[in-house]
């Protein structure tokens, strides 16, 4: 009984680790989507910054500079994205396309250029990171039982960024639902033209949502390289940035329950390396790749209609111009 | 997006393209600059590691091969205003098609024949898995770009578990299957010609190469000179159109996503049957990708296609050259060029409209018309 709870424990603590970078990247493919923008380009930018954050921390030393530096990047990357398909009405997905592996590329080429490891960055010290924050009255709390367990291994002890994305969360939902700014937001994403009727700059909309979600990916590229990691290593995003859009579907463009999906699939992930290896009763060892698949194909199976239906927001993918 | 009907074609389909294509080379080179190198010597080294050496053109060919598949399989979806993103796990599939035609009869069948059958197979199975998404868009309304990017995830995990767990040569250590009978396989050009008393340079390039070619012109027969072809078209130009014209649109995606996987499964019969002769981890390493390049570039025509397909091939095997002879570029130089196509060719392929209909219409402008 108490191995399992400590079991349970542990998961949920990876869990909130592995769900934080997709938090930050489901809720930049809410504002980008929301204002009909696709944003496939979630994982590049969120490469992108993590390589920019390990560099600029490495030669400034401050983890601050470094998360700054990171979304600058990934705010840079936004604005390609934007002049390609806000400004010059092209294809959303193909520019998205084009900012991951133009990403790829950039980070491996300038790492090798820069510090000559194979496209890493040099580890970084601790204190050079974002460390994980203990909260305080640990010591008394842990007696409680259960409860006390929960608050110091799962809620207390993560970095900075870890508490960021729980509260993007919330901003996200806040300018999203209950701003002036986030109903023309809906309302660039849906219909357009009826904004543009309104005297509001539909291209000016779209360009502020981009931004803002170029802001997220950043945070999202510094906590896995000078946060969680302690450097930069090729292709570190490893996918992540798909695994947010497909969250950000199944929470149904939605804040609030995209965060539940961001912590489902990091659960699955944290439950697929936990399992590896174990034999279960009546079930057998489960492969980690079922694990794996797992959060992409209930995205399928969810986006096919089988449960409840994902529906996009309506002028999504569609260039905006004044003839109509 | 469409192309401008102000300007005459060859200037929107010869010079723009060829503008977008520079365009991302300058900044390539800008790129170059900054890291410290010689963005000319950086061509120079390319174009000699892609046509001069002994071997050189013959492994430019063989991506090129690669890359007529994966570029066709994504060309023929535009043409039905499709997004095919699944290429890589189609692909991927489609090896799987090619190892358990290999494995299941090799011992038992003639080679010649089960290497029909394992053409056959790596075409069956990457439809499959172009059929899912193309049958989710068309009835349940799924966005096909999705799918086909979580198919290509699912495509990873099915065959990483299947080559872990299933398929793997007993007591091997790493991830691939046992080698193919000695009598499966596509022959090396190389080698067959020897048989014609010709001396070739060693080079994977293979039969492959002929099927590339075969393809293509099929490619170009079934777009412009069948009623199929018509359909497609259509469905890509107006998909309200094509309702009113009595095409059954639900079928007609299902059927183009089914070739379109089809053909993207065929990369498998270049690496697997011409190259490695067992089916192993990762061996489509992003060539499906290259294939939404090479489409953009290649306006969705083989002609097109074949001349991207080149360029490609030239700059994966150019560019294994930069790591011999420059200490801080190396091949990964080529991710990022191929990225910075598809910005250019792809996503800003009409940014310079306006400008070349400005320059256009004062010199040769009839104001009447415009």
């Amino acid at each position: 009984m108490l191995e399992s709870f400590q079991i349970i424990i542990s998961l949920l603590d990876s869990t909130i680790r592995i769900a934080t970078p997709l938090i930050f990247c489901a809720m930049a493919g809410i504002f980008s989507e929301r204002s009909g923008i696709i944003d496939i380009g979630l994982e590049g930018k969120m490469l992108l910054s993590a390589f920019v954050a390990a560099t600029a921390t490495f030669v400034t030393g401050s983890p601050i500079f470094g998360l700054f530096a990171a979304i600058l990047a990934s705010c840079s990357a936004s604005l390609i994205h934007g002049f390609a398909c806000i400004t010059n009405k092209g294809d959303q997905v193909i520019s998205g396309l084009a900012i991951n592996i133009l990403a790829s590329g950039l980070t491996i080429t300038l790492g090798i250029a820069l510090f000559s490891r194979g496209g890493q960055t040099p580890p970084l010290a601790s204190e050079q990171r974002f460390m994980p924050i203990d909260f305080p009255f640990l010591d008394q709390l842990s007696f409680v039982p259960v409860f006390g367990e929960l608050f110091v291994e799962v809620i207390s002890g993560h970095n900075i960024l870890v508490y960021l994305s729980v509260l993007a969360v919330f901003f996200t939902y806040y300018i999203i639902f209950k701003t002036r700014f986030g109903l023309r937001l809906r309302a660039v994403g849906e219909k357009p033209e009826a904004v543009d009727t309104a005297g509001i700059s539909v291209i000016k909309m779209r360009y502020q949502s981009i931004l803002i979600a170029g802001m997220l990916c950043g945070l999202a590229g510094a906590y896995l390289s000078i946060a969680h990691g302690a450097g930069f290593g090729r292709e570190m995003s490893a996918g992540k940035g798909y695994i947010a859009l497909a969250a950000m579907i199944f929470g149904k463009w939605n804040p609030i329950p995209t965060l539940f999906a961001c912590l489902l699939f990091g659960f699955l992930e944290a439950l697929g390396v936990r399992l590896e290896g174990v034999e279960l009763i009546w079930i057998g060892e489960v492969p980690v790749q079922v694990m794996q698949a797992l959060p992409y194909v209930l995205t399928v199976v969810l986006l096919a209609g089988f449960i409840g239906k994902a529906r996009a927001p309506g002028a999504i993918g569609v260039p905006y111009s004044k003839e109509g | 997006m469409s192309d401008s009907n102000i300007i005459p074609k060859w200037l929107s389909v010869g010079v723009i393209p060829l503008m977008n294509l520079f365009l991302a080379f300058c900044v390539s080179g800008l790129f170059i600059f900054f890291i410290g190198e010689n963005p000319f010597r950086a061509i120079f080294v390319m174009i000699k590691g892609a046509f001069y050496y002994p071997g050189a053109i013959g492994y430019t060919l063989y991506y090129t091969t690669n890359f007529i598949f994966t570029g066709l399989a994504v060309a023929l979806a535009f043409h039905a205003r499709l997004f095919n993103i699944g290429g890589e796990g189609q692909a991927y599939v489609g090896g799987l098609g090619v190892g358990l035609v290999c494995l299941i009869f090799d011992q038992h069948v003639v080679g010649f024949l089960v290497t029909i059958l394992a053409i056959l197979g790596s075409v069956i199975f990457g439809a499959i898995w172009g059929i899912i998404p193309g049958y989710l868009q068309a009835k349940r309304g799924s966005h096909i770009v999705i799918t086909t990017i979580m198919f290509n995830f699912i495509a990873a995990a099915l065959m990483v578990y299947l080559l872990v767990n299933v398929i793997i040569e007993p007591g091997q250590m790493s991830p691939e299957t046992r080698d193919f009978a000695s009598d499966v396989g596509l022959v090396q050009i190389h080698i067959l010609a020897k048989y014609l008393g010709l001396e070739m340079a060693m080079s994977p390039l293979n039969l492959s190469f002929i099927v590339a070619l075969t393809v293509s012109v099929g490619f170009w027969f079934l777009v412009w000179r069948t009623k199929f072809g018509y359909e497609v078209r259509s469905l890509g130009h107006s998909e309200t159109a094509a309702i009113y014209a009595g095409i059954k649109v639900s079928s007609t995606i299902i059927i183009v996503m089914a070739i379109s996987g089809g053909l993207a499964g065929l990369v498998a019969i270049n690496e697997l049957l011409g190259v490695h002769n067992k089916l192993l981890l990762g061996f489509t390493a992003g060539y499906g990708f290259t294939g939404i390049a090479v489409a953009l570039m290649g306006r969705n025509h083989p002609v097109g296609i074949f001349l991207a397909s080149l360029l490609f091939g030239a700059l994966y095997q150019g560019g294994t050259e930069l790591d011999f002879e420059f200490s801080s570029i190396t091949r990964e130089m080529v991710l990022l060029i191929q990225g910075l196509i598809i910005l250019f060719s792809g996503a800003l392929a009409y940014m310079l409209n306006p400008l070349v209909e400005r320059i256009y219409l004062k010199y040769y402008g009839n104001y009447n018309n415009a």
